[in-house]
Parts: C-alpha cells; structure tokens; sequence
C-alpha cells in the first residue's frame, strides 16, 4: 500500500497550519477582536483561524437575520407609546403554528372594537421564527427581532411574551434593520404628501 | 482571565502577586472546575442538531470554554444538549440516556421544540418539551438557535453552576436516587409516574377532575 | 451529455386495457383509475412492456367519508413524465394488492400508506407500522382520526383572534401532556406488544457451513454517533458478516403531513424547511414548483434564476456535509469534516443575508421569491462561484481521493447495481454512482435548467467511493451553473403579483419533483379548492433510498455498514417527517 495520498493530505493539513500564522502575521495582531478582522473571517478570501470569539466578538448578523418577532411603536411627543399595531389578526391567521394570540381591544361604553390589541402574546416555544407574521402585516407593526442571546432558565416564567416583552422603539427598529426601516418611512411620507397634494388640490 | 473566575473578589491580593496567588474557597475552585469543563453528549435529535456540530465547529468552537469533548456515551458526559424536537419514540431513549448519565448531570434544551415543543407540538408524536420528563437548566429559544444563542445558553449554564453550593450538592446526599420512570410506548406514550390518574379518569369526569387539579396547582 | 429524451407518448391505458382501466376524469386531476383486481397484472405490463421501471411515489389519500386512493407515480429511467395510476378502495376494506413483488422499492411506502392510513397491502412480506410504534392506537393520517390537541379542522384556528389568550394547549389535556388512550384503557391490563415483531422481520439465512456458527442480533442507534440523527438499524450478523439488516424508523417522525394538512397552502413553506434541514432551500423549491403547477403561476425571470442559484447553492452545502461526515464515519475524526463545514458557513452567510436564516430559509413563494438579493450579495455570490469555492472542492479533493485508507475502505463496498437501484427506487448520487444517468434536471426539466449547460456525472460500480466521487463532481457541476446563472441574471422583480397570505388554488392534484441534493424530492398535492390542502404527501429521497440499505450491507462485514450509511447520505427529519 503507497502512502501518497495520505501525505498529499497531510500537506494540505499543514498548509492550513501555516496559513493561519502566516494571516496572524499579515495583520500584526490586529486580526482578532477588531471589527476588520471578524470582516475577513467572513470574508470569501478568509484563510487561517476561522473562529470568532463569541462573547468578545461577535458575528455581526444581516439585516434581513429574524429571530423572536416584536411590535414597534412609535414614541410619542410625551413618551407615550403609540402602538401601530391595528390588531387586525392577520399575523395570527398566518402565523404556521398558530402561536399568536390576540385580544382586540373593545371600548367599554360602545361595546365596538377599537383597532389597538388589549392583550398580545407570542409563545416563543412554538414560534418557528418564520417571519410570515412581519411579512404580511400590513401596518408594519409587527417585525423580526435579532437578538438572539434570550437563554434563561425558567420557560414558564419567561417563553409566553406578552404586550410588555414585546413592544420595543421604532428607534430601535430603526437600529436593526436600517435599509427596511427607511424604506418604509419613504413610502409613507410620499404617501403622506400625496394625500395633502390631493387634499390642496381639492380645495383650490 | 480564569483567575478572575476563581479568586474570591472581596480579598485583596496585591496586584505583583496576582498571577501567583489565588485566594478562594472551596465552592468556587469546585464550581470553576466543572464549569470549565462542561462534556457535552454527543447526541443529536433534529434541526437543532446540525446548529449544535456548528458551534462545535470552527466558526464558534466551543473548545474555548472546555466543551470541545463530545461523548457519545451518557456515562461520560456532564450536559445533555437536547437539540431538537423530542418524539414520543424517543423520548424512552432520551430518559435511559439521562439516567445513566452521572451526577451532577445538566439538561439544556436547546431550541423551541426542545423547551416546550416547538413549530410541530400540535403533532401526535410530539413530546410538549423536554421538561415533561427530565429537569431542564436552561432552556435556549429560537428555532433553531444559532451557533452564538447556543453558546450563549452554555455560558448561562456555566454562569448557573458558579452559583451552586458543595454543601447543598444533592448528588453528594446519602440517599440520593435520581432516577426518572423510563416511558413506555402503548397505545399512546404512558408515563408511569402518572398512572394513578388513569383511576381518576374512570371515577371522575375530566371536567371535575380539571377543576380538582386546578385548586391543587400545576404539577411539575 | 446524455441525450435529451423527449417525452414520449403515455401509453393511452383506458383504450388498451377497456373496462379494467379508466381515465380519472375528475377536474384537475389526471392518469388513470385502475381496477384493483386488475393492478398486479396491468402493474408487470407496466414494468415489462412500457418501461417504467421507476417507481416513484405511493401515496394513499384518504378521500373522507367516500373512499381510500392509492396513487402511484411511475417514471422511466430514460427520462420523461409521469404515468399515474390511482386505485380506489371502500374505506372500511381498504385492501390493496402489494406490488412489492414488481417493484421492490415499494417496500417502505406501503408500510407507510399502513402506517398512517391503515391501508392493506396484501402479500406484502413484511407489513409492521413504520413511523408509529406497533401498538399505537389508530392510523393518524385518516380524517377522522384526532389527536390529543386537536382545536379544528383547518388553520387559522379561532381561538387566536379576536379573543385570543395564550395558554399552553397541554392545560386542557387531562394528562397535561401531548396524549390522549383508547375510552376506558388501563395501564394494568396493557400488554405490551412489538419489538419482537422487528427481530422477528430479520430472515435467518441457512446456515450451510461446516462449522456451527450462530447469527445474533445487534442494534445501532437510535443514539449512536454515526447514524446521522436518530435513525437505527437491526443488523443480523453472523461473524462479523451482515446477512440481513432492517431499518427502524420514526424516531423523528413530527407528523409533517398531518400538520401540512391542516395548514393553508403558504403556511408549509416554513415546515417544508425542516424536511431536510441541510437543503431547505431545495425543499422550498419542490414544494412551491407542486402549487404552482395546480395554480398555474410562472414565478418572473430573475425569480428563477434565484432560484437555480439557491438550489445549486444548497447542493453544494449538502455535499460538503455529506463528504465531511462520510469521512467522519470511516473515523477521521473531524478533519475533513470541519473544513467542509468551514465552506458551508461561508454559504450559509449568503442564506442569512438573503432569506434571514442560516438554515430555515423559508424564501420561496409561490410565484417567485420573497425578497430581492440584497446589495451587495450578488457580489459575494461571485466571490464564492468563481475564486473560492472551485478551490475549495478541489482542495476537498485531493485531500481525500486519493487517500489510501479511504480508498481501501470504500472501493468495492455497499455494491449497487444499476438493476437494482432502479428497483429499489433509490435516486440522487446513489442512482448515479450505479450507471444510471438519472438525473431531474435533465430528465424531466423543471424552472430554467435547460438553459445552463452541465453533465450529469455517471459512475459505474455503485460501490461507496463511486457515490463519493459523484457528490465531488456534482459540487463542480453545482458551481458551473451557478456561474452561468450569476452572470446571466437579469434585472426584473421577483415575484408576479401582490403578494397574499390567503393564496387561491383550483381544486386538483399536483406532484411536483425537484433533485434535491439527496435525490428525488417531491411533493404530492391534493387540494379541494379550500384554503388548505386536502392531501399533503412528501417524497422524501433519503427515506426511500434507506430502501436499498439492506441490499448495499448484505454479505460485507459490519464496520462497513456504518460507511455504506453515510454514503447514502441521510437527514432524519426528511426519513421520518
Ligand atoms: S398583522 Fe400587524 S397590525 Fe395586524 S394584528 Fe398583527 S401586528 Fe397587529
Ligand atoms: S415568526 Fe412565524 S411562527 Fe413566529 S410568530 Fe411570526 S408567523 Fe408565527
Ligand atoms: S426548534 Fe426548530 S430548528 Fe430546532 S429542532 Fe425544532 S423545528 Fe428544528
């Protein structure tokens, strides 16, 4: 039996060996810990060590990455919460495994629903981090959420998120997902201007 | 790094001494020891599973926190990574892994299906969540987790297991028997823990009963 | 290149055979409806005289409250569309004739078909639940069958909205868990039954040696490191020799198909995912060309090209895996398999970036894609089709092809020949590694591939290292297309029309197939015009090639088994769904 192929092997082993104090070298320690370096781990090009350092460093995830959804509001002029969501139940009829539950919010002397949800619960182990429900929401109100680091150690005290663990910033939206965020806020301001142009135009 | 792990904080040890000297207890020379060292089995249920061999895999590599050694036998792993969707002709296997495990012994449940049973828990071959059975530590959501939300709950569970005490150490207790009822496949899953209810269900209806166990409380 | 076969005509059945076989006529549907008294002699004619020797799906549907359909889908391994056949039983006899003794591959499907609809396969030799455990109470894909958190019929359920309060659905089950026994059982008087009838499946072979030897049973799995998941087999050994092996399965079984039927059409999307959890893109791909077909959509230009890249893309991870843990299985412990997977995130980071999940994709529509690429990704796309990945398979390559050990452990072992494989309905590399040109993409055309120009690689021996060699050559053909298709991609949108989460779908069937990484993925749809559909089956490549494990393990010594196992190249969650 030859052993040609197992030192061809062997080689390339080495040469993967040498690769990465050859990269160390190249970035004369910058390479870790730097938001360059994680860069060039992801990159198509990288050689040498591949890790990174999670919790030092971390992947940097795209804007497009879903985890957990969670609703947006808008902060208002007085810090009050401006929920968008219309509780309009579309999430939760498209939702796959059906873990959204909502109850519409119904005004007491009327007894007629009024469009903001009373209660709102995602049970985050059901939740198939799909991301239909922030797909098909027609008010942007409901959007995927990239933090990941959510481990606990009591599921019944924690994995039924309710209205409260749910609602977070439009700033915040705005942090993760920029590209999205602006996106929407252009279709709406034009939207916007278009409907006053309309009104303008109805009143000359 | 480590030494700051281990060094009891509210002793001050001259900072020229510091790399020579550590002052600590027992409890945390214990716990340090085995946080450090978790062995995970090398045990793989569904989805999850393909994210757990990728975080033990160059990208994350979770040989930098002393977990790099995956054994495929129960008897020579400390955490079981439940790391996908528990069936119910399965879940037989997984409880005679976990008791052949030896103490102390930790459980993370790693993904939605792992934790309370995920996008398929309305299926009839779907363990609602591995607690059902076994004591879960920690419990990762996401579906499935990715490679840094699972290190993530590891490093939950390492911060977990600094907190305990030698003194409360159940497993070190004379008469410590650990050992959950294997399940039993019959005409549906059996868990025989629960077998007395099959007699209530015969004397009672389900609505009184519901309501009897309600006053009582959830049983864990 | 193999030669394109054009589709040759369907033998017009209902004319040669009158009476004993008729057009299905139904609207939406096709093939013919056959007599069932008929079907072990019209099936050999079928075999013999027309030459589909592929059989490709078993489907049994049950049509509540009227009757019980099995339906079959045969090809030829020349290439070509589809002959199917369908025949009806009474749902209180359904009892079919088995045609295992044609076509072996069916093996497994009808044990399925029992399984899970309590259809009778008649003269089947081996005829125990597959997914279930023997002894569970019902046949859960029957309509009127319910299971334990059963709320309602069809998704979306009620209780959600407008007065939804969430609650753990095991609160309202007497046993606070996900069960639910026969009125009136008694875990006293149980007696259990079942895993006799496994070992008891294992046929002694006749024992004509001089030397008293004696055969004993072993087991791998469920939890055993090399068996990919949770699968497990019962081996029968004498010596260290195989002499005979079946698989058990159902260890991940997660009720896909019951749960996809209570689900609206776009709600599968997410759970097709999880079939094969290595290739969700590919999976999304057949399950969306199935709806299509019954909606009569035609996703845009640059839609398709998305699509062929994903699928290649995905290919080529799926291979990467399957040669990394192949080598793991033969016992280099990791190296080959980290560098594999060191390639693979490199693709998932595209995945990420594209659909929002390293492995759950959850990208297609019916009717193109969800999003654009995002900036910046068609570079990187390029990155990887021209400077790395080529390399990369290369460097895959040398490192392992010519390794002596390797070489010695897989040539010549878990032998298929090309007969056979087609027997056993065995698709995807293996079908290749054993001579048979056989190859979706070529053979049926599906989305754009007739416009990119790639070989279908062909081995000949059908042993472990041909399969090897093919999933290598594969990736460089994955990579050629993908190269072709990013240049060639147009400017345009990516979906056609608005996009709805209620989509409309005519009342119908539909099969729709893909090569998927592991071979013939396909998707059988029966919807009756409601928002879900009627009948969700999966053809799930892994789980049929396990058909032909036996056959690869039989007479080789049993470290080998573990090899031949991995060379198939299995993902639980699409074995057992
Ligand atoms: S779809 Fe959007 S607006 Fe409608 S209920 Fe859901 S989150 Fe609220
Ligand atoms: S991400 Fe999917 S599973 Fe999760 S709440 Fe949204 S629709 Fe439901
Ligand atoms: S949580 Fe999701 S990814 Fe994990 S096993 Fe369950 S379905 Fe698969």
């Amino acid at each position: 039996m030859g052993i040609n192929g197992i030192v061809k092997g062997l080689g390339i082993t080495l040469k993967h060996f040498i690769e990465t104090y050859w990269v160390d070298i190249k970035y004369k320690g910058k390479r870790y810990g730097t938001e360059s370096g994680i860069e060039d781990r992801k990159s198509f090009d990288t050689k040498g060590i591949f890790t990174v350092q999670y919790p030092e460093e971390k992947i940097k995830v795209p804007e497009a990455f879903r985890y957990i959804p969670f609703l947006v509001y808008d902060e208002g002029e007085l810090g009050e919460k401006e929920i968008r969501c219309t509780s309009c139940g579309i999430c939760a009829k498209v939702c796959p495994p059906q873990c959204i539950w909502i109850t519409r919010s119904v005004n007491p002397e009327t007894g007629k629903p009024v469009p903001k949800p009373a209660k709102f619960f995602i049970d985050v182990d059901i939740c198939m981090n799909c991301g239909l429900c922030a797909e098909f929401c027609p008010f942007e109100a409901i959007r995927m959420d990239h933090d990941y680091e959510i481990a606990n150690i009591d599921r019944f005290a924690h994995h039924i998120y309710d209205l409260d663990k749910l609602l977070k910033p439009a700033s915040y939206y705005a942090e993760i997902r920029p590209t999205q965020f602006k996106e929407e806020e252009d279709a709406r301001k034009e939207k916007e201007a278009k409907k006053a142009a309309a009104r303008a135009a109805k009143q000359t | 790094m480590q030494s700051e792990k281990i060094n009891k904080p509210d002793i001050n040890i001259p900072p020229e001494l510091q790399s020579q000297v550590a002052v600590t207890t027992l409890d945390r020379i214990y716990n340090w020891s085995r946080a450090s060292s978790l062995w995970p089995m090398m045990f793989g249920l569904a989805c999850c599973a393909i994210e757990m061999i990728i975080t033990a895999a160059s990208r994350v590599d979770f040989s930098r926190f002393g977990m790099e050694v995956m054994r495929p036998s129960p008897r020579q792993a400390d955490v079981m990574i439940v790391s996908g969707t528990v069936t119910k002709k399965m879940v037989p296997q997984i409880v005679r892994l976990f008791n052949q495990m030896g103490e102390p012994k930790y459980v993370v449940a790693m993904g939605a299906c792992a934790s309370g049973g995920g996008p398929f828990k309305e299926g009839y071959n779907v363990v609602s969540g591995i607690d059902k059975f076994l004591p879960v530590d920690v419990y990762i959501p996401g579906c499935p987790p990715t490679p840094q939300a699972l290190l993530h709950g590891l490093l939950v569970l390492q911060k977990k297991i600094e907190k305990e005490k030698l003194t409360d150490a159940e497993w070190y207790k004379k008469d410590f028997h650990e050992e959950i009822p294997i399940p039993i496949l019959g005409p549906d899953l059996l868990d025989p823990r629960k077998f007395h209810l099959f007699k209530k269900e015969l004397e009672t209806t389900t609505e009184e009963f519901l309501i009897e166990s309600d006053a009582k409380g959830e049983e864990a | 290149m193999e030669e394109k076969v054009l589709v040759s005509d369907l033998p017009a059945l209902d004319s040669l055979y009158p009476e004993k076989v008729i057009l299905d006529t139904r609207s939406g549907y096709g093939g013919f409806i056959v007599q069932r008294e008929f079907l072990l002699e019209l099936f050999k004619d079928i075999h013999d005289v027309w030459g589909y020797d592929m059989l490709s799906s078993i489907t049994g549907v049950d049509y509540f409250p009227e009757m019980m359909e099995v339906v079959y889908h045969f090809y030829r391994s020349l290439g070509g569309g589809a002959l199917v056949l369908k025949v009806q039983v009474p749902r209180d006899d359904a009892v079919v004739p088995s045609i295992f003794s044609i076509y072996n591959g069916a093996e497994f499907q009808e044990r399925e078909a029992w399984d899970l609809l309590g259809i009778k396969f008649d003269g089947h030799p081996d005829l125990r639940r597959i997914l279930m455990w023997e002894g569970f109470a019902g046949h859960p894909l029957r309509k009127d069958w319910k299971e334990a958190y059963y709320e309602e019929d069809t998704k979306p359920f009620s209780s959600r909205w407008p007065e939804g309060v969430a609650e753990h659905a095991e609160k309202k089950n007497l046993f606070k868990a996900n069960v639910k026994y026969p009125d009136n059982f008694d875990p006293d008087k149980w007696i259990a039954s079942g895993e006799e009838a496994l070992y008891l499946g294992l046929q002694k072979s006749k024992n004509d040696q001089d030397m008293e030897t004696e055969s004993i049973v072993i087991n791998l799995g469920p939890q055993h490191p090399s068996t990919h998941g949770v699968f497990r087999m019962a081996a029968l050994i004498e010596g260290e020799a195989i002499i005979d092996l079946k698989p058990a399965f159902g260890y991940l079984h997660r009720n896909h198909e019951k749960i996809g039927e209570r689900n609206t059409f776009l709600q599968n999307m997410p759970f097709t995912d999880r079939l094969d959890y290595i290739s969700s893109m590919s999976n999304n791909f057949g399950y969306a060309l199935a709806v299509e077909k019954l909606m009569g959509v035609k996703p845009p230009e640059r839609a398709e090209y998305i699509r062929v890249i994903m699928a290649e893309l995905t290919r080529i991870v799926s291979h990467f895996i399957s040669t990394g843990f192949l080598l793991n299985d033969l016992g280099a412990f990791f190296t080959p398999a980290l560098y594999a997977l060191k390639e693979r995130e490199l693709i998932l980071d595209v995945f990420e970036a594209v659909s929002g999940s390293r492995m759950m994709c959850n990208y297609f529509r019916f009717g193109g894609v969800v999003r654009d690429l995002p900036a910046g990704i068609h570079e990187t796309i390029k990155n990887l089709a021209f400077e790395r990945l080529p390399g990369k398979v290369d460097e895959l390559d040398q490192l392992l092809t010519g390794n002596e050990i390797v070489r010695s452990r897989c040539i010549g072992i878990g032998v298929l020949t090309a007969e056979q494989a087609i027997n056993l309905s065995a698709t995807g590399p293996i079908l290749r590694a054993s001579g048979v040109p056989y190859d979706i993409r070529r053979a049926d055309p599906y989305s754009i591939y007739d416009r990119f120009d790639f070989d279908i690689p062909v081995l000949y021996h059908g042993d472990i290292y041909d399969r090897y060699l093919i999933r290598i050559e594969e990736m460089r053909q994955s990579i050629r297309i993908i190269q072709q298709a990013i240049t060639q991609i147009p400017e345009g949108p990516v979906f056609e029309g608005k996009p709805q989460y209620q989509v409309k779908v005519p009342a119908g069937e539909a099969y729709g197939r893909v090569e998927a990484p592991k071979g013939e993925l396909g998707f059988y749809v029966v919807s009756n015009g409601q928002a879900n559909p009627w009948r969700y089956h999966v053809r799930a490549p892994s789980f049929i090639n396990l058909t032909s494990l036996r056959q690869m393990c039989l007479n080789y010594k049993v470290a080998d088994v573990v090899a031949i196992l991995g060379s198939i190249d299995i993902v639980l969650g699409e074995v057992d769904r």
